[in-house]
Order: structure tokens, then C-alpha cells, then sequence
């Protein structure tokens, strides 16, 4: 197991070596920042000062090697754009993402475990078949138009929930939250929504085919012969042996929930890690993109190795073993 | 139902009426990325600092030069400018205001580091900045420059006290961000919100509000819900699409002004190989056919500016047939929009030996401009029924514009915004013969090169003389027009959109400003 980890982890360096390689080239590819950043008014004078106080006046392999050096020493670089470490610009908007992350998981397994369930256990019923078909729009309507629906109806049409923005925020264990107030939950109400509506899809299907499976089964069918009430053959039998395949699942959508929110950010003006990759994209800001993505990629590394791990924990037939 | 429902609505407009009559919450399409008034020189940036910050000499609405921290300015001689500054200008933090401040902000322009892009641009010609006494500035320039004030109306003026050996992080927490402008600084908290407060001590007309809160929407159908929706009381950048819409809504009033930006097209007319131009088969030419004047001529006449302007942009435009929108220093009399005249242009292309046309790719960036990959795709189809077979390219702006300075294009589509409020940042920058060391045509794309303009501009920038200097830009401004070193398409028209019964001065340098916001 150790043996494991430890290999796997030198693994994850050279993913993150090759990651920023990549990104450097590719920056290097789409064009050159100044074109960019340089006021219009600007002359070659000033162009070629800004080229040479950005460093990016220097080979590409010598740039490199300059982000290496400091990347070892905690230093991603600074944003062209902000003139502020990469590395904190990306953390101080990382509770926002986060929080609407954490928001969106919630209302896709609230909703969707129960939905499933229902579908699951009355596939035939009127209600069964609705919930199958929305899901299929979860899963095909594209989040912007969906995104856009939602505040025409509920903020401009019924204004009931604000359209933009993140509300007020309480600081609990050092960290600042809009969880916890009701302008902060009015604000969140609508983007997690919108971010949840793939993820509760997702929940929906995986929940009403594992109890599609498990309901015909033995133990099943003992339980309701020993005269368990319904509820507790479905809230316990059924759950319970549902619920393995949608935490994988979860675990990793997480994942992905965290680092491409963009779009919803987007539209909602949420002020997350999204907004601010897709602005230094536009921006080719290339040290916010650099660590963006060096981030992004030790989240799902982590994340990878927890599963691998709690999978061999959970399911005693699952054993780590060093790979030949 | 109905009715209780509008009831209820109206009741809580009401209350939030009430609530935040002092308070403007403004959606902003392109947020700040910092607030250190000299770090970034670019729009977003600069129509922040412009609540918090003053300058010596301020732009109106129309770009015009008016006093502000400096009550009036004259030259001593050919090359010395004094300016006289007001009295009695206390800073947010209550330090009165004094020449010793002008002369540290003039000085700071190349010491902040890490610029991507400097306002040294704005400050280089001042070759010695001298303050005389508490309320009395010198400049030295290197000859005689005329644009002083025009420069110097960019940059903003700080607190010597305060800002002093500070970094851009301090002006972002706010710790040095202390100006004598109608709003002072509160809160920044990047891509969320930037908060201010009214200055009650302004030495000018106070501000409405006595909170604003900035808040960045970027993505356009969102700015205009938050405004619907009473998120926001104020947005800009309204897109052109929602515009009739929003001017048939009850609660919306929308501001309108012709901006400085001239959108148009860039030729290469230099090489005698352009890489974008073809034969009708699409195989490369061993000749440019844009280098004769004709046949650019000929494009200029396929082109339905007028229908541009109506069917893509829905009005947010107005022909345009030289550098500038009418009204501004420099605009000749003499020159006007291009007809529409496929004929014509179809004869002249004969006259220039291309009876049969050619081809070649028209290229445009896609998120830069009003409607901008709209317009490139407009505009193919007018050049092909001249018989110039016309493929179109259109890209992100962070690409195109790294292309387009390679010169990877033969045909363009271009924007350009008069900072200075003048004919001589177009002629400079788009027109003038591509030259390092004098700091001329930095974007002129397509390498136009005519002496007679060189010269023309050359004694503008040494003429001190108004009319004198006028009377040169529009010689030279005719001299690249009709030469057509770029052919001008339309000025864009800026959009903005608030709540019923608000007042807005609507500007031609795009920027918005709570400060010029107020109650009807």
C-alpha cells in the first residue's frame, strides 16, 4: 500500500511536469500577451519595455526554467493582468467556487436520490416516466441557455431570487461563506441550481437503475415476505445497496463541478476560480493559467487517490497491489 | 391575480426604493483589474480610477479639454508649459493637495512595476516636471509639443503622502488608494464588487450617490436580466440585439453616444506579396493587387456602410468616412462617407487590370467590437459581387491581434479609439510609415507608407498653434483617406441602460461613470 502511494505520487510530479509544459507552449502558440495586454496608444518603445518587464522577452525554455525555479520555492508567478501572486488570486476565489461546488452536490443528491428512487420503484407510473424524461433535459439542455432561463423566470419575470453575484457572506473557521445568510442562500439558489442540473440528471439515472436492479432481487423479496414495512425495505435495502455506484460517481463529478464551473460563473457573475480562468485565457495571463491548471490537475490527482483507496477500504474484494 | 401580482411587485419596488436611494449598484461589462491608477492602461481600469482620482486637466464628454486640478496652463515658451493648480483640493484623507503631488505622479508613470502596459506613453515627453511653488507646475518638453494637456489628461494624480513608495498590492487593498476625485474608496474584491463612497468635501459638482457599488457581469444577457431585475440600476455596453427592446420598457431609459472608435478595415498595401491574397482559384498571386489605390478604392465603394450600420449593428453605428466622428480636433471638412457603388467599383477594378477579380481572405477578430465577426461576415459577400471572391476568417481577439501584428493578414477588420481625443493618435498610430525609433505606426497593420502624411504629421506635433495644427491633421487625415491606408467603416455608437428617470452623460470615450449619473 505504501509502496503504492509513494509510486503513484511520483507518478502525479511528472503529469504536473508534462501539464506545464504544455500550457506553456500552448500560451507560446496562441499569441504573444503584449498584443493583448499593451494599451493601442502604445509605441514599439513601450511594447518592447512591457515585453521585457513581463520576461517575456526571453526564450521560451529560459521563461520556463524561471517558472520552475520558483515553482519549487511556492511560487507560481505573478498575473500579468493583476500584478498579484497567481497562487493567491486563484486561493481568495477559491471559497466561492467551492461554496456554489458544495451547493450544487446538495441539491443533485437531494433531489435526484429521491427522484430516482421513485422512478426506480414505479417505472410505469405517469410520475416514473416525467422524471425520466427530465432527465434526459438535464443531461442535453446547455447549461447557458438553461442558465439564462432561470433568471429571466425567477429574477426578471417573477423576482423572486437575484440574478447575479454572490450575496453577503459570514466568516466561520476562517473561511467566508454565503451559505450561512439568507441574502447569501438567495444568491446561490440559482447558479447551484444551474450547475446541479447535470449532476441531479446523472443522480436520477444512476439511482433508477440500481433500484431497477436491486428490486427484483432475493433479499429483496425476502425482506417484503418477512412483512418489513415499505418504507424501511426501500429507505434501507434499496438505498443502501444504490448508493455504492452514485458515490463513486459523485466523488469525481465533484471534481469537475469545481474546475469547469465557467460557464455558470459566468452567467451568474459568480466570483469564482472559473470567471477568473476564463478571463486570464482571454487575457492570456499565462501565470494565472499555468497555476490554475497545476491546481486543477493535483485536485483530481488527490481525488483519484482517495477513490483508489477508500475503493479497496469499502470493497474487501478490491485489493491494492503494486502493479507489474 | 394579475393585478395583486403587479401590486406586490410595485410594493417592492418601492421598498427598495426607499432602501437604497443613496446607493447606485452599476453592472459593469469589463471589470477593473486594478486599482492602481497608473499600472494598467487600459479602459476598464481607467474609467475606475476616474471616481477615485482627479486629473490635472479632465475630458468631458466629448473629449474636449476642461480645467480640473489645474485651473489653467499656459505655455511660457515654445517648449515650457506652467500650470496653475486650484486651491484649497484636500485628498480623501484630508492632506491638502499641492504641486509636490503633481510632480510625484508624473514621476511615478515608469517607476510601477511590472506594467504590461505604462502610461510612460502619456509622461514621456515631459522632460523635467518642477513644481514652482505649492500651486504652480512647470513642464519641460524635448521642442515644442502641443499635446501636453492632452496627455496629461490621462494620467491621474495620487497622494504623495500616501502613495509614496507603494506597490499596486497597496492600491489594491486600498491602503494607498487615496485621490481627490467625487468618490473614495471602500472595498475591492476582485470579479465581485468595488465599493465607494461620495467624496463630501469635493472641490467640484457632487456626486448623486452616496454609495456606489460596481459590480462586473460579463456576460451581456445577465447584465441586461440584472438590470430588468433590479439587481443593478445602471449597466453599459448594452448589447445591440436588446436595445429596441429595452427602449419600449417602461422602467429603462438608454443613453446613446457616438464614441471615439472608428471601426474599419486595414490593407496591406506595402508588400508585393500578401499572403492572404489569391488568384479565383484560390492559388497563391505572385502580385498584391491591393497595392494599387484603385483597387482598394473599389473595395471602399462595394461596401454598404450604410446597411452595415442598419441590419448588423441595429443602429449602434454611424458611417463613417474619415478618422474621427464630426465634432472632434482634426476632422476634415472636405472628406465623406464612401457611396455604395458596385458598379463603379466593378469599373475601377477593370481600370486597374483585375476585369475578373481575385481572392483572398477577409480577417476579423470575434469578441473585440460591436458585432464584430457579424460584420467581417457582411461584408465578405458585398466584395464577392465585385468579383472579389471573399473568404472569411474570424478569431478571439488575443489571437487576431498577435496575427495581425505579424502582418499574417492581407485585409482586416480594425477598431480604433481616440484616447486623446484627437485626430493625431489614429494618424500616428494607423497611417504614419511604420518607424521604431520615432514611435510611429505601431499598429498600422497594413504598412501604409505615404512621405506627404509623415510631414504633415510631423509639423502638427511641433505646431503649437490650434488652427495651424488643426489645419495639418486634417491635410494629413485627407492624405491617408484618400489614399485609403485604411478604409473607415463606421464609428461605434456606446450604449447604456439605467432605471426610469435617471440622467446619464453619455461620453465618447466609453467610459462609465457613476459621478455623471444622476436623477432626473
Amino acid at each position: 500500500m505504501t509502496v503504492f502511494i509513494i509510486r503513484r505520487l511520483l507518478q502525479s510530479v511528472l503529469v504536473l511536469a508534462a501539464m506545464s509544459v504544455i500550457v506553456f507552449v500552448g500560451v507560446y502558440a496562441i499569441g504573444n500577451p503584449i498584443d493583448i495586454l499593451i494599451n493601442p496608444q502604445a509605441d514599439q518603445e513601450e511594447i518592447e519595455r512591457a515585453t521585457r518587464a513581463l520576461g517575456l522577452d526571453r526564450p521560451l525554455w529560459e521563461q520556463y526554467l524561471h517558472f520552475v525555479a520558483g515553482a519549487f520555492t511556492g511560487d507560481l508567478g505573478r498575473s500579468f493582468v493583476f500584478n498579484e501572486p497567481a497562487l493567491r488570486l486563484i486561493l481568495d476565489r477559491l471559497p466561492a467556487t467551492l461554496e456554489l461546488a458544495f451547493a450544487a452536490m446538495l441539491v443533485a443528491v437531494v433531489l435526484g436520490i429521491p427522484l430516482g428512487l421513485w422512478a426506480g420503484l414505479r417505472p410505469e407510473s405517469f410520475a416514473g416516466k416525467a422524471i425520466t424524461a427530465g432527465s434526459i433535459l438535464g443531461f442535453s439542455l446547455p447549461t447557458f441557455w438553461v442558465g439564462l432561463m432561470l433568471i429571466l423566470l425567477f429574477a426578471v419575470q417573477l423576482g423572486w431570487l437575484p440574478a447575479t453575484g454572490r450575496g453577503a457572506t459570514v466568516e466561520v473557521l476562517g473561511f467566508r461563506t454565503s451559505l450561512l445568510t439568507l441574502d447569501g442562500l438567495s444568491h446561490v439558489a440559482l447558479p447551484a441550481l444551474n450547475l446541479a442540473l447535470f449532476k441531479l440528471a446523472l443522480v436520477i439515472r444512476l439511482a433508477r437503475a440500481g433500484t431497477r436492479e436491486v428490486v427484483p432481487l432475493d433479499y429483496i423479496k425476502f425482506a417484503r415476505a418477512k412483512g418489513l414495512s415499505t418504507r424501511r425495505v426501500v429507505l434501507v435495502h434499496v438505498l443502501k445497496n444504490i448508493l455504492i455506484p452514485i458515490v463513486t460517481v459523485l466523488g469525481l463529478e465533484t471534481g469537475s463541478v469545481i474546475a469547469f464551473a465557467v460557464v455558470t460563473e459566468t452567467i451568474f457573475a459568480w466570483p469564482g476560480i472559473g470567471r477568473l480562468i476564463i478571463q486570464a485565457i482571454n487575457q492570456l495571463d499565462r501565470p494565472v493559467i499555468v497555476a490554475y491548471l497545476l491546481m486543477t490537475v493535483s485536485m483530481f490527482i488527490v481525488i483519484n487517490l482517495v477513490v483508489d483507496i477508500l475503493y479497496s477500504v469499502l470493497d474487501p474484494r478490491v485489493r491494492i497491489s503494486e502493479a507489474r | 391575480m394579475r393585478k395583486s401580482l403587479v401590486a406586490v411587485a410595485l410594493c417592492g419596488a418601492l421598498v427598495a426604493f426607499n432602501a437604497s436611494a443613496q446607493e447606485l449598484k452599476v453592472g459593469l461589462g469589463a471589470p477593473p483589474t486594478s486599482m492602481d491608477p497608473l499600472y494598467h492602461n487600459l479602459d476598464p481600469n481607467n474609467q475606475v480610477a476616474r471616481h477615485i482620482f482627479d486629473t490635472l486637466i479632465d475630458q468631458d464628454e466629448k473629449q474636449r479639454l476642461r480645467p480640473a486640478l489645474a485651473t489653467s496652463w499656459k505655455l511660457v515658451d515654445e517648449s515650457t508649459w506652467e500650470f496653475k493648480l486650484r486651491e484649497g483640493v484636500k485628498f480623501h484623507d484630508g492632506t491638502p493637495f499641492t504641486a509636490e503631488d503633481v510632480v510625484f505622479s508624473i514621476q511615478r508613470a515608469e517607476k510601477v512595476p511590472n506594467s504590461p502596459s505604462a502610461f510612460t506613453i502619456y509622461t514621456k515627453a515631459a522632460k523635467e516636471v518642477v513644481a514652482v511653488d505649492p500651486t504652480t507646475v512647470r513642464i519641460k518638453t524635448d521642442g515644442p509639443y502641443p499635446l501636453l494637456p492632452n496627455d496629461l489628461s490621462n494620467i491621474r494624480i495620487q497622494s504623495k503622502k500616501a502613495a509614496e513608495g507603494k506597490s499596486t498590492e497597496d492600491f489594491n487593498k486600498g491602503t494607498a488608494t487615496i485621490g481627490t476625485g467625487p468618490f473614495k474608496f471602500v472595498e475591492w474584491v476582485p470579479g465581485d464588487r468595488l465599493v465607494l463612497e461620495r467624496n463630501d468635501n469635493y472641490w467640484g459638482e457632487k456626486a448623486e450617490w452616496a454609495r456606489v457599488i460596481f459590480r462586473p457581469i460579463t456576460s451581456s444577457g445577465t447584465r441586461v436580466a440584472a438590470l430588468l431585475s433590479g439587481d443593478v440600476d445602471f449597466i453599459d455596453n448594452v448589447p445591440p440585439a436588446d436595445i429596441k427592446r429595452l427602449k419600449s420598457d417602461p422602467n429603462v431609459a438608454i443613453w446613446q453616444s457616438v464614441s471615439n472608435r472608428i471601426i474599419y478595415l486595414h490593407i496591406d498595401s506595402d508588400r508585393d506579396k500578401s499572403p492572404m491574397v489569391t488568384d479565383k482559384q484560390g492559388q497563391p498571386l505572385d502580385k498584391n493587387p491591393l497595392k494599387d489605390v484603385r483597387v482598394r478604392k473599389a473595395i471602399s465603394k462595394a461596401i454598404n456602410r450604410q446597411g452595415i450600420v442598419e441590419r448588423v449593428l441595429d443602429g449602434v453605428g454611424i458611417p463613417a468616412g474619415q478618422l474621427l466622428p464630426e465634432g472632434f480636433f482634426g476632422v476634415s471638412p472636405n472628406l465623406h462617407v464612401e457611396k455604395y457603388d458596385p458598379e463603379g467599383a466593378k469599373k475601377l477594378l477593370a481600370e486597374a487590370g483585375w476585369p475578373n477579380g481575385f481572392g483572398l481572405t477577409l480577417h476579423g477578430p470575434n469578441n473585440r467590437y460591436i458585432n464584430d465577426k457579424d460584420i467581417v461576415q457582411a461584408i465578405a459577400p458585398m466584395l464577392s459581387r465585385i468579383g472579389i471572391d471573399t473568404k472569411v476568417e474570424t478569431m478571439p481577439a488575443n489571437i487576431f491581434f498577435s496575427r495581425g501584428s505579424k502582418l499574417e493578414f492581407s485585409l482586416m477588420l480594425v477598431g480604433w479609439g481616440s484616447g486623446t481625443g484627437e485626430a493625431s493618435s489614429p494618424l500616428k498610430s494607423l497611417l504614419a510609415t511604420f518607424d521604431k525609433t520615432k514611435g510611429w505606426g505601431p499598429s498600422n497593420r497594413g504598412r501604409y507608407s505615404n512621405p506627404k502624411l509623415d510631414a504633415a504629421l510631423d509639423e502638427a506635433l511641433r505646431t503649437v498653434d490650434d488652427a495651424k495644427r488643426e489645419k495639418l491633421l486634417q491635410q494629413a487625415t485627407e492624405i491617408g483617406i484618400n489614399e485609403l491606408g485604411i478604409i473607415p467603416l463606421h464609428y461605434e455608437v456606446s450604449t447604456w441602460a439605467s432605471k426610469k428617470g435617471y440622467v446619464y452623460k453619455a461620453n465618447t470615450n466609453q467610459h462609465t461613470l457613476a459621478h455623471w449619473l444622476r436623477k432626473g
